[in-house]
């Protein structure tokens, strides 16, 4: 029998209403795994929140607020204090946001809570478009993708802003503990918010879960496509432990990027060029991540 | 105790005697001394939880709200564009049936820019379903939000509550302040204690999907909570009047209203202005009264058609005006008063927008024109500007 260092415990219900092949509710299982029972999440407007289902019900065995799209930060802020002051020690509280729900509508909120270096843990599922209302382009849609809002005709109209460097913004901003982990990874991802949730102040973890309506993929693919985003250096698994950088995943020989780009409807209207564009950019951020880890380790 | 202090200053009192636990802070002018009292109060030891900076108005919201589902008695303080960069959560905290108590030092919306004391950012606030209580004076202030937590925290109720001090007007002036001894209101106000809060042992989900086959339940229970705050609302007046010797009419003051041929309704500072001049007036044998509308939210509509079988003539003193309507106190009062049967005249009067002085001299003159139209039995303009310059430097 293999060994599995995955705890068995399960904290998302079944029943929850995530279509099939979403990455989302992986990573709420493996969260969860991590943190246990004492966890309470909070969710602002996305699917994160949705797929937990209607009222009176939800498929989720710990608390879940819910709030608005721009305050996950502040929220979850307020719950920390709410448990300091009633003399609450041991409970772990998670700002739970969608990638525009961080990068653009929830940054200021979510900047000032890690000013206030506040004992919270904040997971950006990141699954690089606003999915729940229709696939609409976010700071963290990456160049090249089709989104309803970055329509393709005749070759032009995708993406050509590059994603937000979220997690170097928030090293900069200071926060205690960053990582980026892929569901397509479940024991790093597991083992990095063990490492997360006991150290004080803001931890954020960058979690890559791929979308099967938006990234136009097959549902029995979404974890091949998403261990293609790290095996391609595209995601790269990395931590930044107090500053300093460490790659969780070292990736030898990295594959071209367009075995990642090719089995996703978002970026089959991308000729040659576009694709070499997108390596050249893919092996640039690649460098200065392994120039984060050497500085940060010099 | 008495001291002579600001009404801001009498708002951090209040928060403090009431023991507020989680408190968020954000500057902006006329509010920012009360954020300033607190923080040196949080320094001193004198708070009893935690005083957190935030970044914008939304996140103090918003970081109430957070605390506030753990339990925690919560308290913040804001004006004008920071009231309205709220608005969002200030829905998201009614919703969420989480007794905040924040109070407004109200101050004109921009542009152009203007910091001074005018009611349009809290009538801009009416519809979030947070009751609103209108203070007169600085003392006022500070009962309002010891009783504001006793009311909003209620089982019954569980609604947040909007404590409004007209900027400069009170939130700058100096008055004597009997401070209540903290064992007083330790006795008044007991601990906050909500049936539903998070709880690890008993899970629950606060705020998620509800279909349109629910909706309006959800609604309906909000609608009938504040109906029933009103009950409330009069009650924990009175038991505040047994053990403070203070009270404020509940909803809503009538002040030489038995006799009166016109009545002046109106709410905040400019009504202790009313009631001064209808004294005056009364000692000429003129006999005016005032109504001070004290709660706007929920609306004493009940109390208010009593003013039917009261008075002919009724006028209505706005710092506010909804463009295309009206004042915001005038159209409560119209939606008060009358009922399929009609009711008394009514007539607007829109003044001391922006800072602009309202003195006892204006005030006069609108106790003039509502006799005079008494007199006339007719209403010949709805809504006056006053006192409003043109050329000739008359009043309109």
């Amino acid at each position: 029998m293999p060994k599995f260092t995955i705890p068995k415990e399960e904290y998302v219900y079944k029943g929850h209403s995530a279509c099939p092949g979403c990455g989302t509710p992986l990573a709420l299982r493996y969260a969860l795994k991590a943190l246990g029972p004492k966890t309470v999440l909070n969710f602002p407007a996305g699917c994160g929140g949705v797929i937990l289902g209607l009222w009176p019900g939800y498929a989720m065995k710990v608390p879940v607020v819910d709030n608005a799209f721009e305050c996950t930060a502040a929220v979850s802020n307020g719950l920390r204090a709410g448990f300091e002051v009633k003399g609450v020690e041991d409970a772990y509280v998670v700002g739970w946001a969608g990638d525009g729900a961080t990068v653009d509508i929830g940054l200021q909120a979510l900047s000032a809570a890690v000013d206030r270096n506040s004992n919270i843990i904040y997971v950006m599922l990141d699954n690089e478009a606003y999915m729940n209302t229709g696939i609409q382009r976010s700071g963290c849609t990456p160049v090249g993708a089709w989104t309803t809002t970055t329509p393709v005709s005749n070759g032009k109209g995708y993406n050509l802003t590059p994603k937000k460097r979220i997690m170097d913004m928030m090293v900069a901003n200071g926060i205690a503990y960053g990582a980026t982990v892929n569901v397509a990874y479940p024991e790093d991802f597991v083992a990095r918010m063990q490492k997360a949730k006991d150290i004080k102040g803001v931890k954020f973890i960058h979690a890559l879960a791929p979308c099967t309506a938006g990234w136009r993929i097959d549902p029995s693919k979404s974890v091949e496509i998403g261990r293609l985003a790290t095996q391609t250096g595209t995601f790269p698994l990395y931590e930044v432990d107090h500053g300093k950088y460490s790659l969780t995943k070292e990736i030898k020989k990295r594959k071209p990027v367009d075995e990642y780009l090719k089995l996703q409807g978002r970026f089959r209207h991308l000729q040659k060029e576009a694709i070499a564009d997108i390596q050249r950019l893919v092996d640039e951020e690649y460098e200065r991540l392994l120039y984060n880890v050497k500085v940060t380790n010099g | 105790m008495i001291e002579v202090m600001t009404s801001n200053y009498a708002a951090a009192h209040g928060a403090r005697l009431a023991k507020v636990e989680v408190i968020a802070a954000y500057p902006i002018t006329p509010q920012s001394s009360i954020s300033e009292k607190l923080a040196e109060m949080s320094v001193k030891g004198e708070l009893h939880g935690q005083y957190i900076l935030v970044e914008s108005e939304h996140s103090a919201m918003s970081l109430l709200i957070g605390a506030s589902y753990v339990g925690a008695r919560t308290f913040t303080a804001t004006s004008s564009q920071g009231l309205a960069l709220m608005h969002e959560m200030l829905y998201w905290a009614t919703g969420a049936r989480r007794p905040i108590v924040m109070i407004v030092a109200s101050r004109a919306m921009a542009p152009p820019w203007n910091i001074w004391g005018d009611q349009m950012d809290v009538i801009g606030e009416r519809d979030t379903g947070w009751m609103q209580f209108f203070c007169e004076n600085n003392q006022e202030t500070l009962d309002t939000i010891i009783m504001s937590y006793k009311i909003a925290e209620d089982r019954s109720v569980m609604l947040p509550a909007m404590v409004v001090e007209d900027g400069f007007i009170l939130s700058h002036t100096f008055e004597a302040v009997d401070l209540p001894n903290q064992d007083d209101v330790d006795d008044f106000l007991p601990k906050f204690n909500p049936e539903l809060k998070i709880d690890f042992n008993d899970p629950r989900r606060f705020g998620g999907l509800v279909m349109p086959d629910w909706w309006s339940e959800f609604r309906y229970r909000i609608a009938q909570d504040m109906e029933g705050a009103k009950k409330k609302i009069v009650e924990v007046d009175k038991e505040f009047g047994k053990k403070f010797g203070r009270t404020y009419g509940g909803l809503v003051e009538f002040y030489n209203c038995d006799d009166a041929d016109v009545v002046l309704a109106l709410a905040g500072s400019a009504v202790g202005t009313a009631k001064d001049v209808s004294d005056k007036m009364r000692e000429r044998g003129k006999k005016v009264g005032v109504v001070k509308i004290k709660a706007l939210r929920p609306l004493p509509a009940e109390e208010l058609r009593k003013l039917n079988d009261m008075v002919p003539v009724v006028g209505v003193f706005d710092r506010s005006f909804n463009f295309g309507h009206g004042g915001g106190i005038f159209s409560e009062m119209r939606n008060g008063i009358y009922t399929p049967d009609g009711g008394p005249l009514i007539k607007n009067y829109v003044g001391g927008m922006g800072g602009r002085d309202f003195t006892p001299k204006h005030m006069e003159w609108v106790f003039e024109d509502l006799l005079r139209i008494k007199k006339e039995g007719k209403v010949d303009r709805m809504i006056e500007w006053i006192p409003l310059r043109d050329g000739t430097g008359r009043w309109y």
